[in-house]
């Protein structure tokens, strides 16, 4: 019990202090580390959930290729130029503080033990698996939305490569149509020139 | 024994942060990008969180298919991205206002 209130209490303070660190962070590059981070720290939190499979896909899709994903992106922009820039916290510091405040405000109230204190987890036992019981409700209750979000992850596929996509102009491939169609006339011309006699 | 105000503090601290970060952020779009990942980290975890103490385990099947959608959405807006930057050779916030009219 007691070195799983330490575990709570270690990874979310990484978890919040490398937000923190994320946001104020001047580099962009450490932002995207720092948010790498955050998401191991709370792969941490949902393993202490009892939600391994879902923390395992956390590490393997986040950490693994959309945080890969961002780092490509921030080097391909080279934004040297405009992370060395100051004047972050400019002139929405005011406003901004007082509403988030009272947006914690409310979420600590709506939150408080006196609402939620009444639930206790269960621990399952040892021979229950996460991935089993997702697995049983995913490919038969689920099976639809799965299907619905295999198709969007196929459509956001397209759309990026379209996006990004930049036409044949810069491209050296070989066109075979034109190849098979060239005659040898269009290539090869015979020059008829007067020999050259030795010289003797 | 944890409570689930502690799970739902530290998600709410989560998302309070990223709101900051999207709201005081000056300099560019990949930060804004980066602190909706964090956002929906946090409710992410709001969802496990309830799903596990309340022994049901469809907050768990709601948290995958938001990361399904979340991968496709920082997909897509990071391919905007690229675009954008090849366009106006910039993505610092404040210079994007063409559309102010």
């Amino acid at each position: 019990m007691y070195i799983e209130q330490l575990v709570f209490i270690v990874s979310s303070a990484a978890l919040i202090g490398c937000a923190l660190m994320m946001v104020i962070a001047k580099n962009t590059v450490h932002s995207a580390l720092f948010l790498v981070m955050c998401f191991v720290a709370s792969a941490v939190l949902w393993i202490l959930l009892e939600a391994e499979f879902l923390a395992l896909i956390l590490i393997f899709v986040y950490v693994g290729a959309v945080m890969t994903l961002f780092l490509f992106v921030i080097m391909l922009l080279n934004l040297d130029i405009i992370s060395r820039e100051k004047g972050m916290f400019v002139r929405f510091l005011p406003i901004g503080i007082v509403l988030i405040l009272g947006m914690l405000a409310m979420m600590v109230y709506v939150i408080s033990p006196e609402h939620f204190g009444h639930l206790v987890p269960v621990h399952e036992s040892a021979d229950y698996s996460n991935i089993k019981e997702l697995g049983m409700v995913l490919y038969t209750q689920y099976v639809y939305p799965l299907e619905a979000a295999a198709a969007l992850l196929l459509v956001a596929i397209i759309a990026a490569v379209g996006l990004t996509f930049r036409g044949k102009a810069h491209r050296k491939a070989q066109n075979i149509n034109e190849q098979l169609l060239v005659k040898k006339e269009d290539r090869l011309t015979i020059l008829k020139m007067p020999s050259e006699g030795k010289e003797e | 024994m944890i409570s689930l105000s502690a799970y739902l503090s530290v998600g709410a601290v989560l998302f309070g942060i990223s709101l900051a970060g999207i709201m005081l952020n000056r300099k560019n779009l990949i930060l804004i990008l980066m602190c909706i990942e964090l956002m929906l980290l946090a409710v992410n975890t709001n969802f496990i969180a309830f799903s596990h103490y309340l022994k049901n385990n469809t907050g768990e099947i709601f948290v995958f298919f938001i990361l399904a959608v979340a991968a496709a959405e920082t997909a897509i807006g990071l391919a905007i991205l690229m675009v954008l930057f090849r366009r106006g050779k910039t993505i610092k916030v404040e210079k994007l206002n063409t559309l102010k009219g």
